[in-house]
């Protein structure tokens, strides 16, 4: 094993497919010269050169549309959006043709493309560029949805991904890729769809994905202090996400709390808890407990952020309402 | 087009000294994290706003740009106190500190924001110059944005829409020659990035936007044309900017050599030479403006700094006009 960054995670897994595919290529602003905008890209203009890594002016919708549009003629393009925030602009390529050519032409036309960026919250950036939308991306058929929480996830994932003949949205955050992990000597793939028992525990399951996770963990090791523990599924995988892994744990400790960086109408936490009470009514002791940020835009004054995203003291607090603890 | 008298060139120097060091002042307490986020700073760029508000009628006309906006609204007439308490975050700010550094509004001083998607305003600066067509309100629009900006298909679409229903806009790219680490020439086959005008007919061309002077004069033309039902002028305003894009940028796509030469052309050197050469002014003067802007600047500090942070339920109650809206829980 060795230790990298969440960063380099991205940086080996791209470069390591692009070495086995020649017809994969990286498009997005500041992906060549600039080495990534948070440096994810670094060295690969070196090693491929400008026709495999391209940086492209601000045109989200332009370069989308074209990468889509390549897939037709035999290319495996990923393509960075600086923030998934951005990808709105050039969202309609995404959900009208990306996931629906295949479909449309009665399956004559793959479309293995992956989507890429850092996504949520980073700071106090404020509302345009805080915002999740892996429940938009996973509410459309045709396409996948990934969200690792560590290198190792991202860079087995990303390999999975860049595999995988279906358009994949895969979303990450600024705030991890300085994050360190270790991650295997030789080449492996992780498996789409596929959770990770991340915590074993016996009183309640907290499932969640993506950076917030570990805020989960954080509250685990609260809990334990007090007795209570916790087991923590890491989804890793939105669309389609891993339901036996949730139902197994759930059936086990017949406790959910679900937390989630989105807004709270209609996400990911909302699908789990209709399909557990659908499956899994008779194991519950308590109702599904959600814990979402705040049901607006994400404000920039520091003090109304904090309330406004969620933290590991909301899961404490959710574990011990689920529990009937106080 | 209004004269350059002594007393605008005055005005010029102080003005523009004081966006100066109103930035500089940012700069210095993002580092102490008193500021956090973005931080787009306007240093280099600043003979653009000083020439639009010359040209601009300020008992009407508009005004509406991307996220390097702390001093634009302080032109139109903004408290400086409260764009510095926006980027506190404080309660003060002209948006309560919900907006941040990339957020600055003011609905009375016709200043409408302030937009961190990077081209999302060029389509609402032609919407608000269609109100005031449509409402016959006889003002005139400025929509800036920035060289990168320019290559969205929102400027296609807004600049199409502009001439076919005849608008009263006009649209200014600051080229200021990078888009982050991006120079013009790597994003499209030709640098003039006017004529992307030419293929809607829009009246369009370049202007040197060091100089005040130069910007003031075809922003008159531009605005004249717009405001006697002549429709959109696009411009072409090349400038530069001397800070990293934000806060954090190594600033390897350009040399140091670069920064100097434009600094030689700097808009603040340019008013102060003509100063002194062709209005015998002293230095004593400008010792006299340095010291006021520097008070100008502490006061802008000192105000924010004391300033409270917002009440929690701020957040809540700006997002509808609806009073009672039943939002959703963040957890249940
Ligand atoms: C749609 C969108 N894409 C990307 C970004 C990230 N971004 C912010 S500023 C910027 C560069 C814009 O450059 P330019 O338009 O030249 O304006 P300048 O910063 O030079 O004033 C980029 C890529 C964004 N905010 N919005
Ligand atoms: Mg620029």
């Amino acid at each position: 094993m060795k230790t990298i960054q969440f960063r380099e995670a991205i940086c080996e897994a791209m470069s390591e497919e692009m070495r086995r595919d020649e017809s994969i290529y990286l498009m997005g602003e500041e992906v060549a010269e600039y080495n990534g905008a948070y440096k994810a890209s670094k060295g690969m203009l070196d090693e491929f050169g400008a026709k495999r890594v391209i940086d492209t002016p601000i045109a989200e919708l332009g370069f989308a549309g074209i990468a889509i549009g390549s897939t037709m003629t035999g290319n495996r393009p990923i393509v960075e959006y600086m923030t998934f925030n951005f990808s709105l602009v050039g969202i309609d390529q995404i959900i009208n043709n990306a996931a629906k050519i295949r479909q449309m032409s009665g399956g004559q036309f793959k479309c293995p493309i992956v989507f890429r960026g850092p996504t949520a919250s980073a700071g106090q950036l404020a509302a345009t560029h805080s915002q999740a939308f892996e429940n938009w991306f996973a509410n459309t058929p045709g396409l996948k949805v990934i969200v690792p929480s560590n290198p190792y996830d991202a860079k087995g994932l990303l390999k999975a991904a860049i595999r995988d003949d279906d358009p994949v949205i895969f979303m990450e955050s600024e705030q991890m890729y300085g994050d360190k992990g270790e991650v295997p000597e030789g080449e492996y793939v992780l498996p789409i769809g596929v959770a990770e028992l991340k915590r074993e525990g016996n009183d309640v399951t907290i499932v969640s994905f993506g950076k917030i996770i570990k805020e989960a963990y954080k509250a685990a090791d609260e809990l334990e202090k007090e007795g209570i523990s916790c087991e923590i599924i890491d989804l890793r995988t939105v669309r389609p996400y891993d339901k036996e892994a949730i139902l197994k744990s759930v059936k086990k400790t017949n406790r959910l709390v679900i937390l989630e960086e989105a807004w709270p109408f209609g996400n990911v936490s909302t699908e789990i808890s209709h399909m557990i009470q659908a499956e899994a009514f008779d194991y519950l002791d308590a109702p599904v407990y959600k814990i979402n940020t705040q049901d607006t835009p994400a404000p920039y004054s520091p003090g109304l952020l904090a309330e406004w995203l969620p933290d590991y003291t909301d899961v404490v607090e959710g574990v011990k309402k689920v529990m009937y603890r106080k | 087009m209004k004269k350059v008298t002594k007393d605008v060139l005055l005005n010029w120097y102080e003005e523009m000294l004081f966006w100066r060091k109103f930035e500089d002042k940012l700069a210095q307490v993002y580092i102490q994290q008193k500021v956090r986020g973005f931080l787009h700073l306007y240093n280099g760029q600043e003979a653009i706003l000083a020439g639009a508000l010359h040209a601009m009628d300020l008992t009407k006309d508009k005004m509406i740009t991307a996220y390097r906006n702390h001093v634009q609204p302080i032109g139109m007439g903004v408290d400086p106190k409260r764009v510095m308490a926006e980027l506190y975050g404080k309660a003060t700010g002209t948006s309560q500190g919900l907006g941040g550094s990339m957020h600055i509004f003011s609905k009375e001083h016709r200043f409408y924001g302030g937009h961190g998607i990077v081209g999302g305003q060029i389509p609402l600066g032609a919407g608000i110059a269609f109100g005031d067509k449509f409402h016959g309100v006889n003002a005139v629009t400025l929509t800036f944005f920035g060289d990168g900006a320019a290559r969205q298909g929102s400027l296609h679409e807004a600049f199409n829409l502009a001439m076919l229903w005849n608008l009263p806009v006009v649209f200014c790219v600051e080229n200021n020659g990078y888009a982050m680490g991006t120079s013009v020439a790597r994003t499209a086959n030709h640098t003039d990035i006017w004529k992307l005008g030419l293929g809607y007919e829009m009246p369009c061309g370049p202007v040197d936007a060091m100089d005040p002077e130069k910007v003031a004069e075809a922003m008159s033309e531009a605005i004249e044309r717009a405001r006697s039902g002549g429709g959109p002028t696009f411009l072409e305003l090349k400038t530069y900017r001397y800070r990293g894009h934000s806060m954090s940028d190594a600033q390897k796509y350009r040399t140091k050599d670069e920064v100097a030469e434009y600094q030689k052309i700097d808009p603040i050197t340019q008013v102060k030479d003509r100063l002194m050469s062709d209005h015998n002014m002293s230095e004593d003067h400008f010792k006299d403006v340095a010291k006021r802007v520097k008070e100008r600047v502490a006061e802008c500090e000192k105000f924010a700094e004391e300033s409270p942070f917002p009440e929690q339920s701020v957040m809540y109650d700006a997002v509808y006009e609806q009073e009672d809206y039943p939002f959703l829980p963040a957890k249940s």
